[in-house]
């Protein structure tokens, strides 16, 4: 069951959540959530359908302005974007509903985010051959190079590989913190066969990495910790064995508890 | 041959394969014959020195409708560059009254001649124009779009209410070109330094990352990116080009009234589009090229020129849903064949 341990987290954190609240009029999506992600961790985000997982990540983001809380990226408030500065500052997301530059060809996609001030910031102040790097993330996360398929146009692009896109743009900005919202979701057993050793590899490189998923056996193979959200709530935290193993969060899942 | 076809009930369907060019690696073309230059050129100097020649041999009334087919053009590719950065516009008016306005100003009460009020129009103009919609960049597609179109009626009407800068009478006896000529080379040479520049800039990644603001804000926004510096800036280009069209037009009209804020300076530029093609800047320009010179031709029909002219603008866009400049560009650069497909 349990494989080959994932490397022991380094104990710095890194991003920090405490306290965070959205109300939307009288429905609360996110309810008082707090908890903190170390340096070169994996943490898994689940969830049932509607338990504020996505509001969870676009509050991090900056997507969304949060009803009280904080968020804290290495001591810098970040809490309540704009988005932008968010990403500029080291945290990048993907979409769970992907959001390809439809009319671009698949690599001018990744060009985009290649040519943001932080890219040039920390390329020393020489963005180099866009392209040409731009290429190589894609490479990255599993186009084939050599292929037509990166200069076709994102509108004709299969589910798989604008997933893949999504990714490789986030990659671009040579994030120190990644955010993944339902990255497998919509992919193939093999699709997600093939993303998983990509963001392993991403783990040896040092990054952290948020990931909000509803599969949770791929999850759970490369998460060093997850945290369950139920209404907005967040019902335990830990380990991916022990959290499965408590009643209540079997009950959020398996809708005993408070199903209307 | 097509009825055998039939009978055999076999598919067939159109191919299209890009006709290319032999020897191009990445965005550098090596070009090593002249056919395959001429190829390149073509279709880029052909219409300058149409225009060129037009200018000189047409009958004076025509040269004229020439000149305001220009303006038009540059309001056309004004709208379009706008719209490819994700603003929709219905006040392409504002652009061209504030230009109007600030040439005629300057030109009436501190006595400036064109060659500065022209410049100065343009730039101002622009920081004007991008000023008065800088609160509302927050804004997409018809939210943005109103707000365009409630401006200029409301500067109209200000200007008549407080009777400023002529007030309804407007100013007039403005300073002239000092030769027609140079006036209908001047107005060509913007045109061609609007298209060819802008059309540049759209296709660096600079461009890229507009089109991006125009596909999907908030991944813009998410690849660390302040999508709203680079709406301000795209707005300024798209203000400060339709600016100019109106500094020009107060000076060529020596007048310079609150007719600049009419709705026909906001529709025709988005007719144009329609009719020519979105988002390639030449595009509108040649919709431009195609609309107002029909317009005075149908000027001899009386009442009914409004409706043929209706019928002529809804033939072309069911026509040609894509834009006669997509249309054209798609002949020229793809051959085209009937393939069977296997049944």
């Amino acid at each position: 069951m349990t494989q080959s341990a994932p490397q022991p987290p380094r104990d710095e954190t890194i991003l920090s959540i405490e306290g965070l609240t959205k109300r939307f009029g009288g429905v609360t999506a996110v309810d008082d959530v707090s908890f903190n992600v170390k340096r070169n961790e994996l943490l898994g985000v689940i969830g049932p359908n509607g338990s504020g997982k996505t509001t969870l990540v676009n509050l991090i983001t900056g997507f969304l302005q949060p009803s009280a809380g904080r968020v804290t990226l290495k001591g810098q408030d970040i809490t309540g974007g704009p988005p932008y500065r968010t990403a500029d500052l080291g945290l990048a997301r993907t979409f769970q509903m992907v959001k390809p530059f439809y009319q671009l060809p698949a690599f001018k996609n990744v060009v985009v985010a290649l040519f943001s001030p932080r890219v040039k910031r920390l390329a020393g102040g020489a963005y180099g051959d866009r392209d040409a790097v731009a290429k190589d993330l894609l490479e990255e996360v599993g186009f084939e190079r050599d292929s037509w398929v990166i200069n076709k146009q994102a509108s004709v692009l299969p589910h798989g590989y604008l997933k893949r896109l999504e990714l490789a743009r986030c990659l671009a900005l040579r994030p120190e913190v990644l955010v993944l919202d339902e990255l497998f979701s919509g992919l193939s057993l093999a699709e997600v066969a093939s993303l998983v050793p990509v963001i392993e590899k991403l783990m040896v490189q040092g990054m952290t990495i948020i990931m909000v998923e509803h599969r949770l056996k791929e999850l759970f193979r490369i998460a060093n910790r997850v945290l369950v959200l139920n209404f907005g709530q967040k019902i335990a935290e830990g380990v991916p064995a022990e959290v499965m193993a408590q009643p209540k969060v079997r009950g959020a899942y398996l809708g005993s508890e408070s199903e209307d | 041959m097509a009825a055998q076809d039939t009978s055999k009930q076999v598919t067939r369907r159109r191919e299209r394969l890009d006709r290319g060019i032999k020897v191009r690696s990445e965005d550098i073309y090596a070009l090593n014959s002249w056919r395959e230059a001429l190829y390149l050129l073509a279709p880029r100097a052909l219409p300058v020195v149409a225009l060129v020649l037009l200018q000189l041999l047409a009958p004076e009334y025509w040269q004229r409708v020439l000149i305001s087919t220009t303006v038009f053009a540059l309001l056309a590719i004004s709208w379009d560059l706008a719209a490819s950065s994700g603003m929709v516009c219905l006040g392409q008016a504002l652009f061209f009254g504030v230009g109007a306005y600030l040439a005629g100003i300057m030109n009436h009460y501190l006595g400036l001649p064109p060659g500065l009020t022209l410049p100065l129009a343009t730039l101002g103009g622009g920081v004007i124009c991008t000023v008065l919609l800088l609160p509302v960049l927050r804004l997409r597609g018809i939210y943005f779009a109103m707000f365009t179109l409630i401006l200029p009626l409301m500067i109209e009407r200000i200007i008549e209410a407080t009777k400023v800068f002529g007030g309804t009478e407007g100013l007039s006896g403005l300073t002239p070109f000092s030769h027609p000529l140079w006036e209908s080379f001047l107005t060509m040479t913007a045109l061609w330094v609007a298209l060819f520049g802008l059309r540049r800039i759209m296709a660096s990644d600079y461009g890229l990352v507009l089109k991006g603001i125009n596909d999907n804000d908030r991944a813009v926004m998410s690849a660390a990116l302040n999508i709203y510096r680079y709406k301000a800036q795209a707005l300024f280009l798209a203000s400060a080009t339709g600016a100019f069209a109106g500094a020009f037009m107060t000076h060529s009209y020596r007048f310079v009234g609150m007719p600049v804020f009419a709705l026909d300076y906001s529709i025709l530029p988005i007719a144009s589009a329609a009719v020519g093609g979105l988002g390639t800047l030449a595009g509108p320009a040649l919709g431009a090229f195609i609309l107002v010179p029909l317009s005075e031709m149908l000027r001899g029909l009386g009442g009914l020129r409004i409706v043929i002219y209706a019928v002529l603008l809804v033939v072309f866009t069911v026509g040609l849903p894509e834009g006669v400049f997509h249309y054209l560009r798609r002949k020229y650069t793809q051959f085209e064949r009937w393939t069977e497909v296997g049944k």
